[in-house]
C-alpha cells in the first residue's frame, strides 16, 4: 500500500509517495537522497539516524514516513547556517576531533542540539541530581554527566565519546570548569 | 638506517580535513552512492548450521508486485573461482554455518525486497552440527601458519623443567570470548555491471572497505575479470576494526547480483543482525598460561598454549600466541595454537588480531605472578625486560615499555598503591587499581604505490589507500609535504578508488608506514626529475620499498595502559572512573587524531573488559545476541576519565617518519588492566572475560 505525504526537510519541501512501511529514514535516504542521517542498527538501538523534527531529536528508523505527513526535518546537514558555514556543534566537533569514521556523527550532532535544547528548558535526566531544580549548568563535572548521559544514546563504536563531551559541553558555554 | 623526514607538517595538530564533509553528514558512503533507479538485494539466511539446500521455493517472492529477480544456487551465475569457501556464494547446496547465504531477492523498493526475502521457503536436510569450543576436545589440530604467516608453535629451552624446578610457578587458563567488530556503518556495496561491446563488461563497486585494491583483487579471481574490468570506489568508510579488511560473502553476492542485472545498480547492505554470521569476528580463545620465576621475579621460563575456533568451510588462525614470543625475557619458552574446525561463521581480522586476545592472558598472569611474589606489577615487568628480542635474538629498533611504565605510574598516582586486593572501601565501592603492558608490531606491507602531480600550484598524489576514521585524509598530506618540503596547505592526497595507484590494506597499523614510504619514494622521484621548479603536469611515482632494518631489527611499538575499578558492593556493578594509557609508537605524525586513536581503542578496550560478548548458542549454531541492544558496546557514560599519552620516541629505523602506527596498540592490554583491578577491587581473580556482575559476586 502506498500513500503520499509531504516532508519538509532541511527548509526544502518534498511531495512523495511512499510504501506505507517505509521508515522516515528510509525516506529520507533512499527515497529524497538525504543521507546525512545514517542506519546503523534499524531499531533504535544505536542512535545514528537521529533527526530533529520539530527541534526535537527523534531516531529516524523507528519512526513511520506516514506518521510524520508535514512534519520540519533537519538533518545535520541542515543545520549550518549556509554552505559555507557551520553550527557551533559542527565546529566544536572538528576542533575536539568528536568522531572517526564519522558514520555516527551526523546522528550526534542532531541529538547534541536537541540536549543543549533540553539543558537549556531545564529538563531533567536520569543523572541530574536534584530534578525540580533541573541540571546544574553551572558545575562542569554536573554538566559533564549530565551530556554523557544523555549522549549516551548515540553510539560511537571509533570511541569519540571523550570528545563529543567536550565539544557538546564547549557549545554549553562550559570550557576549562567554568560557565562563559 | 632510513632516513628520517625532517618533521614540519608532520607532529602538527591538524584538523580533519574530512571534517566539514562528516559533521554535515554530507560525506558519501557505500550505500549512499547516488546512482539512478537502484534496485534493493535482500538476503536469505541459511537457519541450520550444517547439511544442505534442497529446496527453494520462490514463487511467492517471485510473485510480488516489484521484485525483479530471486538468486538462488539454481540459477546464479557459476563463478570463474571458488576456492575461498566463504565466498563461494550461491555456488552450492552444502550449509557450512548458519546464516550462510542462500538465496536473494532483488526489488525497486527495500520494502519490497524484505517481504520478499521473507517469502522465500528454503528446505534443508539438515545434520549434525558441532559448534561447541572446548580445549578437551580430541579433534584439534595445528595451523599450518597463524595469522598472517606466523608459525604456529615455537619453544626453546625446556618449558618443562623450568616448572618443575622454579620456585615460583603459575599454571592458569584464561579466556576471552567471541566477539564482533560493529563497525557503525553495516557492510555495504552499490553495484553495477555494464555490458560492453567488445571488452567482456564493467563491474563497478562503490564498497564499504579497508582496500579497494584487494577488493578488486579478490573480485577479479572470483568473477575471471581483468582489473581493468573492475573499479572499486570507497571515499570513506564507517569504521570497519578490521572486519572491511578483506571482502566477505556480502561483496560478492552484491556483484553477482549487479550482474543479473546490467545496467542497473544494486544496492546491498547488510541488517546489523546478518553482521554477526557473515562479516567476520574474533574467535573466542582459550589461553593456558604456564610462568616460571625466580624468587625476585625474573622469569625463567614463560609459555602460553592456545585453543581456538575456526570454520570448518574456511581456516583463520588467531595469533594468539605470539605476543608472547617477543613479551618478557626467560631462557624457557613455549608457544603453540591449536585449532577445533566447528560449524560456525568464519572469524577473521578484528583490531589487533593476536595481540588483543593474546595480552590478555599474559598479563593477568603477570598479575597474579607479582602477588605471589609479593612484588608490584610495573616492578616485575621492569625485571623481565629483555635486553634484546627473545624470540630472535636480535635487538628492537627502540622498546620503550618500561619509559611507559613509569610514565603511567608517575600520571596515574600508582606509587604508594597497597598492593593487598579487597580493602579499600569507598561509598558502597570496592575500589582497586590494575596495569598491564600493551605491544603492537611495526608492520610494512609490500606493495603500495603513489603518483605525484604538480597541477597549478599545488601538489596533488593519488594512492588507493583508505580512511576508515585513521585519519589518512590527513595524515598522508602531512607526510607529502614533507617529503616536498611544501607547505602541508598546498598538498593534496587523493585515496579510496582503483583509478589511482595500488595500496596495500588499511590493517595491521601498516597505512601511514606504508602508503607515507610510497609517497616518500613518489616525491624523491619527482625530485630527481624536474627539481624544485616544476611545471604544470610533472608528474613521478614511486613505490613503498622492503625496509632493510627490518633484517637487522625487531620493530614493535610499546605501551602500559592503567586502571582505577569500582565494584558496586551490593549489586556487583562494575565501572571504570580512570582509564589511562601512555604509548611509545614512534613519533606521532598528527597529535589530535593519534589520541583518537588511542583513546578509541582503549574504549574498544573497555567495551572487551566489560560488555563484550558474542553468545553463540552451540545448540543452534547461532549468536543470539546480534544485535547493538544485546551485544554491548561501550556507551557515552561508561567512559570517565579516559587519558592518553605518549613517549617522545626517535626511532630511526622504522620509516622515513619515524612513525610505528598507532590504530591497534591501544586496545591491547586494557581489558587486563581492568581484570587486574577489578581483582584489587575485590579480591576475586578474573581470568574470563568479560568482568559482569555474576562473574564477581559470587567470589565476594
Amino acid at each position: 500500500m502506498e500513500t503520499e505525504l509531504t516532508l519538509r526537510v532541511d527548509g526544502a519541501t518534498h511531495h512523495l509517495r511512499v510504501d506505507t512501511r517505509t521508515s522516515l529514514l528510509d525516506a529520507l535516504r533512499q527515497r529524497l537522497g538525504a543521507t546525512s542521517p545514517k542506519k546503523g542498527c534499524d531499531h533504535g538501538q544505536c542512535g545514528a539516524c537521529t533527526v530533529l523534527v520539530g527541534g526535537r531529536r527523534i531516531l529516524g528508523c523507528l519512526a513511520l514516513a506516514v506518521a510524520h505527513d508535514g512534519a520540519e526535518v533537519t538533518t545535520s546537514a541542515g543545520l549550518a547556517p549556509g554552505p559555507d558555514e557551520a553550527h557551533p556543534v559542527h565546529r566544536a566537533f572538528v576542533d575536539h576531533d568528536a568522531f572517526q569514521c564519522g558514520y555516527c556523527t551526523p546522528g550526534q550532532v542532531c541529538s547534541a542540539v536537541g540536549v543543549l535544547d533540553e539543558l537549556e528548558r531545564g529538563w531533567p535526566s536520569a543523572a541530574t541530581a536534584d530534578v525540580v531544580a533541573g541540571p546544574d549548568l553551572g558545575d562542569a563535572r554536573a554538566l559533564d554527566r549530565e551530556i554523557a548521559e544523555r549522549m549516551s544514546g548515540n553510539l560511537c563504536r571509533c570511541g569519540a565519546y571523550k570528545g563529543i563531551r567536550a565539544a557538546v559541553a564547549e557549545v554549553a558555554g562550559v570550557e576549562d570548569g567554568a560557565r562563559r | 638506517m632510513t632516513t628520517t623526514l625532517e618533521p614540519r607538517a608532520i607532529g602538527r595538530d591538524l584538523a580533519r580535513r574530512d571534517g566539514g564533509a562528516k559533521v554535515r553528514g554530507t560525506a558519501v558512503y557505500a550505500d549512499e552512492t547516488p546512482v539512478a533507479d537502484p534496485l534493493f538485494c535482500r538476503i536469505v539466511q541459511a537457519t541450520v548450521a550444517r547439511g544442505r539446500v534442497t529446496e527453494v521455493d520462490t514463487a511467492d517472492a517471485s510473485a510480488l508486485d516489484g521484485v525483479v529477480a530471486v538468486l538462488t544456487t539454481a540459477d546464479a551465475e557459476r563463478l570463474a573461482s571458488t576456492d575461498d569457501a566463504e565466498l563461494a556464494v550461491l555456488q552450492g547446496t552444502g550449509i557450512g554455518f548458519r546464516g550462510q547465504i542462500v538465496a536473494a531477492v532483488l526489488a525497486g523498493t527495500d520494502e519490497v525486497a524484505r517481504e520478499a526475502a521473507d517469502l522465500v521457503r528454503v528446505t534443508y536436510a539438515e545434520e549434525e552440527h558441532d559448534a561447541r569450543l572446548s580445549a578437551d576436545r580430541d579433534d584439534l589440530y595445528t595451523p599450518e601458519s597463524v595469522n598472517p604467516t606466523y608459525p604456529p608453535d615455537t619453544a626453546e629451552g625446556d618449558m618443562a623443567a623450568a616448572m618443575a624446578e622454579a620456585p615460583v610457578t603459575l599454571d592458569r587458563t584464561y579466556t576471552t570470548p567471541m566477539h564482533h567488530n560493529n563497525p557503525m556503518e553495516p557492510h555495504a556495496t552499490t553495484a553495477l555491471w555494464e555490458p560492453r561491446e567488445g571488452d567482456g563488461g564493467h563491474l563497478t563497486l562503490w564498497d564499504s572497505t579497508q582496500g579497494v585494491h584487494p577488493v578488486r583483487q579478490t573480485v577479479t579471481q572470483i568473477f575471471g575479470l581483468e582489473p581493468e574490468q573492475v573499479r572499486v570506489i570507497c571515499p570513506f568508510v564507517g569504521g570497519g576494526f578490521g572486519s572491511k579488511g578483506t571482502p566477505h560473502a556480502n561483496v560478492v553476492m552484491a556483484a553477482l547480483a549487479a550482474r543479473a542485472v546490467p545496467g542497473r545498480p544494486v544496492r546491498l547492505a547488510l541488517t546489523r543482525q546478518q553482521m554477526f554470521s557473515l562479516a567476520g569476528y574474533r574467535t573466542p580463545t582459550i589461553q593456558r598460561m604456564q610462568l616460571a620465576a625466580e624468587r625476585d621475579g625474573r622469569l625463567r621460563g614463560i609459555a602460553i598454549d592456545v585453543v581456538e575456533q575456526t570454520s570448518r568451510i574456511k581456516e583463520f588462525a588467531e595469533q594468539t600466541g605470539v605476543p608472547t614470543r617477543n613479551m618478557y625475557a626467560a631462557p624457557n619458552r613455549r608457544t603453540t595454537h591449536r585449532l577445533a574446525a566447528l560449524d560456525v561463521p568464519v572469524p577473521s581480522w578484528m583490531r589487533a588480531p593476536g595481540e588483543c586476545p593474546g595480552m590478555f592472558g599474559p598479563e593477568v598472569a603477570m598479575d597474579e605472578l607479582a602477588t605471589a611474589l609479593g612484588l608490584d606489577p610495573v616492578e616485575l615487568r621492569i625485571r623481565n625486560e629483555p635486553e634484546v628480542a627473545p624470540e630472535t635474538g636480535k635487538p628492537f629498533s627502540s622498546r620503550n615499555l618500561v619509559a611507559c611504565l613509569r610514565e603511567g605510574a608517575e600520571r596515574f598516582g600508582w606509587a604508594g598503591r597497597d598492593h593487598r586486593p579487597g580493602v579499600r572501601l569507598e561509598d558502597g565501592w570496592w575500589v582497586g587499581t590494575g596495569v598491564a603492558a600493551s605491544v603492537y608490531p611495526t608492520m610494512r606491507m609490500p606493495k603500495s604505490t603513489a603518483t605525484v602531480t604538480y597541477d597549478g600550484g599545488r601538489y596533488v598524489a593519488r594512492i588507493g589507500a583508505a580512511d576508515l576514521g585513521t585519519g589518512a585524509w590527513t595524515v598522508l598530506p602531512q607526510i607529502a609535504a614533507d617529503a616536498l618540503g611544501a607547505p602541508v596547505e598546498d598538498v593534496d592526497v587523493l585515496i579510496g578508488d582503483t583509478d589511482h595507484p595500488e595500496a596495500s590494506v588499511a590493517g595491521g597499523s601498516s597505512g601511514t608506514t606504508t602508503w607515507g614510504s610510497a609517497l616518500v619514494e613518489a616525491v624523491r622521484e619527482f625530485r630527481d626529475k624536474y627539481g624544485d621548479a616544476p611545471q604544470d603536469g610533472d608528474a613521478a611515482s614511486g613505490s613503498v620499498k622492503p625496509n632493510p632494518a627490518e633484517e637487522e631489527y625487531v620493530m614493535s611499538a610499546f605501551g602500559a595502559q592503567f586502571a582505577e575499578v569500582r565494584v558496586h558492593t551490593d549489586t556487583g556493578e562494575v565501572r571504570v572512573p580512570r582509564l589511562y594509557g601512555v604509548f611509545a609508537a614512534g613519533r606521532i605524525v598528527n597529535p589530535r587524531l593519534a589520541r583518537s586513536q588511542f583513546l578509541g581503542a582503549m574504549t574498544m578496550g573497555l567495551g572487551m573488559a566489560l560488555h563484550e560478548q558474542s553468545l553463540l548458542d552451540p545448540r543452534t549454531g547461532h549468536v543470539v545476541n546480534h544485535d547493538l541492544a544485546e551485544y554491548h558496546v561501550p556507551a557515552n557514560a561508561d567512559v570517565d576519565d579516559l587519558q592518553a599519552h605518549w613517549i617522545d620516541e626517535d626511532d630511526p629505523y622504522v620509516n622515513a617518519m619515524g612513525s610505528k602506527g598507532v590504530g591497534e596498540i591501544g586496545i591491547v592490554g586494557t581489558a587486563a588492566a581492568v581484570a587486574n583491578a577489578a581483582w584489587h577491587a575485590t579480591g576475586v581473580r578474573l581470568r574470563d572475560l568479560p568482568v559482569t556482575l555474576d562473574r564477581v559476586l559470587p567470589g565476594r
